[in-house]
């Protein structure tokens, strides 16, 4: 489990320094409210995948979920934190950047900035758990007036769900995992993708509060990870062979990232089906002999596009998902503050981010 | 000479009471001057010759003539036999099936018959291991039939082997088993633990199809079924049974039944105190109670499970008759009374019983929560004559740690049903209407149950059924010591103890509510006037 232990890692909390603008046009912004993620979780107990190690520079300030105001301005706005050609000064920018895809840059470590994958692991940007960060204007997106700063702190990993949501096509699909991402997930489903939905959509949770909130935003059917399979084999008149069922689900949406998790996904897949990974993984040991056998797709999920930020914005607006910010924590209660997102579904929490509003009233 | 049933009226200076809790006990302090606890009658005396008897029953048989003489050569017979589900706990060996077949097999073997099949009456109940066929019936039968093909039990879901037999005046279907169906003779041989089996019930269920047991095991009968173990008028299942019985007496194969009734001695030694009145135990029975429930409390669930199926009870015979149905069928009822009858007069508010480790659903196996409601509502509740020993809108109180557990092997759709349509309805109408032809047409349950060792998919709900008379007529229902978001899937109220379940059932009965415990084990038929 990310951050279990509730370790703070190499984490440190130090006093801010303005970071200088890396060209002329970036802004600085000073953070209203800054989210915390798995992925965050997941660096800072090390359990991330060495993958990550050329797409971060050190040291950096965590953060991408970042609501802000952009500094000498009166805008409110949340950050794309994805670092693509046109924030590292790439001209021309690469092929996936110019279509718009952001998310697939193939200039991540690239260019005038220093590696990183995201604002929030880069040594150039700062990130959002902390009072001021800089951005380049291309990563700004303006928060409705009427949404609250809780509302827009989830825009971000609801864009990451709205660009998985994407995909859903309205056949049975199974949501893996009902932490935030995955009721996310299911909550852009249901709000975007509703009309051409015309079979069952499962999740699996394992708490009570996440399987209220799963049935609450639309899920026909909340289960434990345990019932699930039983739930698709009998739901799709399957057979069973060892524990893999003949038939099974044309999609499923692995929100967790887990072997466990991706192991149970091919079992409950239908042949030629897809299994779209929305969660992080990091090292995974699959048995794959399925995934060959049964023609069986594995697709990433990688964080979103812009127009995945204006998805995000309906979707929350839909399902007033501001509700889903359970904890906030002043930036001096780090610890407690990662303690408890690291056992938020446990303690009955969806998101715990960090607010930095009362710092900035002070400054003000 | 036994004693009679009785009825203790408690006082203060009645003992705690012995409840069963699963793979346990409990004594309970039942209220003085308001509690009454029905005792069973002691065990009749067991037949002195039981292979006698039998040969006798054979040779002198009710309205038919004897045995030898409905044999000869050429002719297809086919032996039929009730399954695992009874009795309980298995029979100290040899058991009956096997002392009654081996006897019929003499007379077979004099006689020149060659094609002769036994069939396993199954029903939609599991398939049994080897080591239980071999117990029900002996290893020189099953080494003699089973490798040549001619010992099996019955597939209610191969259309290849179901022949239809007729219809009743009220359409309903009567399928059998082909090779049953076929046969110039069916023998069949029946224990007969409780009223409710034996006579046309053998045949039209153990050896029917799905159709043809979805018209009677459903819920609209069930909840019209106003005694299973009384008169046979007040039994909407019964009635039902008796019309298939009818068109198979005048269209089917002729049919030898040979039905035995047994004693209530049950448990062996060192459990027999379980069958004594609690005032009547001896410093010895208090202290092996003491010790076996302070190390079952120590033992894990699968040992002490373990333990209880391993036990075999001494179930002695106290009668055989064999011949035409009906008249073996009379006589039958007639012992079965004498044993397990008992005189109440009048309903009670609360009734509280112990529910066991085992029922019929589940030899070997594990009391699910599904079958704990189907032995609470659906057999214990139902232990009555002319009308039900709590009144209605009253309360029922069971003791059983009702943990949300199931063995896999023997009942895969009784997980599905409790995930997935108790979640949605305890209403055994509703489930019917919603669920039941899901699970019945499921092509993954009939593979496990025609070639494995489960419980046919439509299973569940039966058993859930069973209780459905119970559930109509209970104000409410609680369990003493379950798990309480299993027992509150099941529909019912959890309850620490039985003193809260006590205070829970006074928003239905009030405070000075009468109480009955129907004290188990041993079987017995509540007389009630």
């Amino acid at each position: 489990m990310p951050g279990a232990g509730a370790s703070v890692g190499p984490l440190d909390l130090e006093s801010d320094e303005l970071l200088p603008l890396p060209t002329a046009d970036w802004v600085r912004l000073r953070t209203r409210m800054a989210g915390i993620c798995g992925s965050d979780l997941s660096l800072i107990d090390g359990t991330a995948s060495a993958y990550f190690d050329p797409l971060v520079s050190y040291p950096f300030t965590p953060g991408h979920e970042v609501v802000a105001d952009v500094e000498g301005t009166d805008r409110r706005v949340v950050l794309v934190p994805v670092l693509s050609c046109i924030t590292r000064g790439i001209n021309p920018v690469c092929p996936a950047c110019a279509t718009g895809q952001i998310n697939l840059c193939e200039r991540a470590a690239f260019g005038h900035l220093s590696p990183g994958l995201q604002s929030g692991f880069c040594s150039d940007t700062g990130g959002g758990w902390s009072h001021q960060m800089v951005a380049h204007p291309s990563q700004l997106i303006d928060v409705p007036v009427e949404f609250t700063d809780e509302a827009a702190v989830l825009i971000e990993p609801t864009a990451c769900a709205a660009h998985a949501a994407a995909r859903y096509t309205g056949n049975a699909t199974v949501i893996i995992g009902a932490g935030t991402l995955g009721l996310l997930t299911l909550a852009a489903i249901t709000a975007t993708r509703d009309k051409v939905r015309s079979a069952p959509i499962v999740v699996t949770a394992r708490y009570a509060e996440q399987k209220r909130l799963a049935k609450e935003l639309g899920a026909d059917v909340v289960c434990s990870t345990d019932e699930m399979p039983r739930y698709v084999r009998s739901s799709t008149n399957s057979l069973v062979f060892g524990d893999q069922l003949t038939c099974g689900t044309p999609h499923v949406i692995d929100c967790v990232g887990s072997s466990d998790s991706l192991q149970q996904a091919l079992r409950v897949v239908a042949p030629g089906g897809e299994v779209q990974v929305v969660g992080m993984p990091s090292n995974v040991s699959l048995e794959l002999t399925s995934l060959w056998h049964r023609e069986v797709a594995i697709r990433g999920c990688y964080a979103y596009t812009h127009a995945d930020f204006h998805t995000a914005i309906d979707v929350i607006r839909h399902h007033d998902l501001g509700r889903l910010v359970s904890a906030t924590y002043p930036l001096k209660d780090y610890t407690d503050a990662i303690a408890h997102a690291a056992a938020a579904g446990r303690r009955g929490a969806v998101k715990v981010a960090f607010d930095l509003r009362a710092v900035e009233l002070k400054g003000s | 000479m036994p004693r009679p049933g009785f009825v203790l009226e408690v006082d203060r200076s009645t003992p705690s009471i012995m409840f069963w809790r699963g793979e346990n006990f409990s004594l309970e302090k039942l209220p003085a001057g308001r509690s009454r606890v029905i005792y069973p009658p002691e065990p009749l005396e067991a037949l002195k010759d039981i292979d006698g008897a039998i040969r006798h029953a054979l040779l002198n048989p009710h309205d038919q003539d004897p045995l030898p003489t409905q044999l000869f050569p050429g002719m297809k017979l086919t032996i039929a036999f009730d399954d695992v589900s009874l009795p309980l706990p298995k029979m100290r060996r040899p058991d009956t099936r096997q002392r009654v077949i081996e006897a019929v097999l003499d007379l077979v073997a004099a006689a020149g018959v060659d094609d002769v099949h036994l069939i396993a009456a199954l029903g939609l109940h599991r398939r049994m291991h080897e080591y239980e066929l071999r117990h029900a019936l002996g290893d020189r039968i099953y080494d003699s039939f089973y490798p040549r093909g001619m010992l099996y039990q019955h597939d209610a879901e191969d259309p290849d082997n179901l022949a239809i037999i007729g219809t009743t005046d009220h359409g309903e279907v009567l399928e059998i088993n082909k090779r049953a169906a076929e046969s110039d003779l069916i023998i069949y041989v029946n224990i007969n633990s409780v009223s409710m089996d034996g006579g046309w019930k053998s045949i039209t269920t153990g050896l029917a199809s799905y159709r043809c047991l979805s018209h009677h095991h459903n819920p609209e009968t069930l909840e019209n079924t106003r005694s299973l173990m009384g008169h046979r008028h007040q039994s909407a299942l019964h009635t039902s049974v008796w019309r298939m019985g009818k068109v198979l007496k005048d269209n089917g194969p002729k049919i030898f039944q040979i039905e035995t009734t047994l004693n209530t001695d049950m448990f062996p030694a060192p459990f027999d105190f379980l069958s004594k009145r609690e005032w009547e135990w001896t410093a010895r029975d208090r202290a092996t109670f003491l010790a076996t429930t302070k190390s079952l409390n120590r033992t894990p669930i699968k040992l002490a499970r373990k333990i209880f199926h391993n036990m075999e009870g001494p179930h002695q015979m106290t009668s055989v008759q064999a011949g035409e149905t009906d008249a073996v069928h009379k006589l039958t009822l007639e012992k079965v009374y004498e044993q397990q009858l008992v005189e109440v007069v009048g309903q009670t508010d609360i009734l509280t019983m112990g529910i066991p480790y085992v029922c019929p659903y589940n030899p070997d196996g594990v009391m699910n929560p599904i079958l704990v409601m189907c032995m609470g509502l659906g057999y214990l509740f139902n232990m009555y004559r002319n009308k039900p020993l709590v009144r209605e809108g009253g309360v029922i109180i069971m003791t059983h740690p009702c943990y949300r557990d199931f063995n896999p092997v023997h009942h895969p759709s009784y997980i599905d049903f409790f995930d997935q349509v108790l979640a949605d309805t305890t209403s055994p109408a509703e489930m019917s209407r919603k669920w039941e032809k899901q699970y019945a047409e499921d092509e993954w349950y009939k593979h496990l149950y025609r070639t494995g060792n489960a419980y046919h998919g439509v299973h569940p709900f039966y058993a859930w059924y069973w209780g459905a008379h119970g559930l109509q007529h209970a104000g409410k229902v609680i369990i003493v010591g379950g798990d309480p978001p299993t027992v509150r899937r099941l529909g019912f109220t959890p309850a620490s103890t039985m003193d809260d379940a006590f205070e829970i059932a006074s928003d239905v009965v009030g405070r000075n509510a009468t109480i009955t415990h129907l004290h188990a084990p041993a079987l017995l038929v509540a007389d009630v006037q």
